[in-house]
């Protein structure tokens, strides 16, 4: 187990090494995971007894400690983290989430083969095998398998962990391909700018209605595999509107990574979330430069 | 199953409080859960037990305390309960209800000796 974060735990593995090798990533920086932070939430607030609770606990002596703490906090924490870093590079990333075999990895290996760039890289996540991360790489982008063991979802350390070991581009495109689940990744938080959820046309329509979560906190769906309805007895408008029902600002995009169709749509919504995070960089990299001159003009300004 | 990572979660708060006011013991802990979590408290009791068996948390009683699922409706701008989803607004009866409340998971305290 790791010393600094305790981290490494639960047989998870990152590129097939234990979570905490290569630990480079600033555990201080993350609030209430460190040893001593997050001291003033813990709010101390005593019922009747409690002069004899804090002095001489005698068996028997309660007191009652108020914590009101999210049960996320930590993950959040990290998420935040990771969020700061890739806003600070200007890389764009995506959280993507389906049931197993909706077609994810396929789609993610034709988007990097039709998006001709090579600022991508890709965060794979499975319970076992580096087989996805294989896939990807054989398309010329870097990519790393996480390995979650017993774990039903990523978590915003592990991505942090696997974030350092692909030593991102700036101003790249990050695709984090989730655990197969559609119920367990809707609560974590991995850093993220959207979840995409992945549902394929060989899944019910009704997948929205029986597993509202992941589409509520979805920013787009992708609908798979449409190069097979006509084969299929599956209503997309009543897909839509379901996931309407349940997330009524999401944004849906109808693909094949089979055919091609809808590609060009998807790829377009890379290229405008690659170039907001982009501009949101340089905004920040612009406006410190000013605040700069700014200072140097005041102090030289300034009589000697 | 992220109620055993949800309970990993709890542990950790509850034995980051130890440290700080040291308790070696908890006997009570109250969770608020909200309705449109996605949680089953059934769930996280069953692992409330499995994550804190050897720890200062073991053997503690659990208490849940709902909160309340709210919305507001993005159609007749009412401000509505909501306890699941997706939901028809009860007011105008579209699907543009945005949920407002209800998602949050949180430990509220804890009783220690």
């Amino acid at each position: 187990m790791c010393t600094t974060c305790g981290c490494g735990e639960h047989e998870v593995t990152i590129g097939g090494g234990a979570a905490h090798q290569g630990h480079a990533h600033a555990h201080a920086d993350a609030p209430s995971h460190g040893h001593g932070g997050g001291h003033e939430q813990v709010e101390v607030h005593d019922h009747g007894h409690a002069a004899v609770a804090a002095h001489a606990p005698g068996p028997g002596a309660t007191r009652r400690m108020r914590i009101e703490q999210d049960i996320l906090a930590k993950n959040n924490a990290y998420a935040a983290q990771n969020r700061q870093s890739l806003a600070g590079r200007g890389i764009f990333a995506l959280n993507l989430v389906s049931s197993p075999g909706s077609g994810k990895t396929t789609l993610l290996c034709r988007t990097i083969a039709m998006l001709e760039t090579q600022a991508v890289a890709v965060i794979e996540g499975d319970q076992q095998t580096s087989q996805d991360a294989e896939r990807i790489r054989a398309t010329g982008a870097p990519a790393i398998q996480i390995n979650t063991g017993k774990g039903c979802h990523l978590d915003a350390h592990m991505v942090g962990h696997a974030m350092e070991k692909l030593a991102l581009k700036e101003d790249s495109l990050l695709l984090i391909e989730n655990v197969g689940n559609l119920i367990c990744p809707a609560a974590f938080d991995l850093g993220e700018a959207h979840k995409v959820v992945i549902l394929s046309v060989t899944e019910g329509e009704d997948k929205p209605l029986k597993y509202p979560d992941m589409f509520r906190v979805a920013s787009l769906m992708l609908l798979n595999k449409v190069d097979l309805l006509p084969h299929l007895d599956f209503n997309v408008d009543a897909a839509v509107a379901y996931a309407r029902r349940v997330n009524p600002d999401i944004r849906v995009i109808r693909v094949s990574a089979t055919s091609g169709e809808g590609m060009d749509e998807w790829l377009d919504f890379l290229h405008a979330g690659m170039a907001t995070a982009q501009a949101a960089k340089r905004e920040t990299v612009d406006g410190l430069k000013r605040r700069i001159a700014q200072l140097e003009a005041q102090l030289q300004g300034q009589p000697p | 199953m992220h109620e055993m990572s949800l309970m990993e979660g709890v542990l950790q708060l509850i034995e980051d409080a130890a440290r700080l006011e040291k308790f070696s013991r908890v006997t009570t802990v109250w969770l608020e859960i909200g309705q449109l979590a996605g949680v089953e408290a059934e769930a996280m009791r069953f692992c409330f037990e499995a994550a804190t068996r050897g720890s200062v948390a073991e053997g503690a009683r659990l208490e849940i305390l709902a909160i309340p699922g709210s919305a507001w409706c993005a159609q007749c701008s009412a401000a509505v309960a909501m306890s699941e989803t997706p939901a028809a607004c009860p007011q105008c009866g579209t699907y543009q209800l945005r949920v407002t409340g209800g998602t949050e998971m949180r430990v509220k305290e804890l009783e220690v000796g």
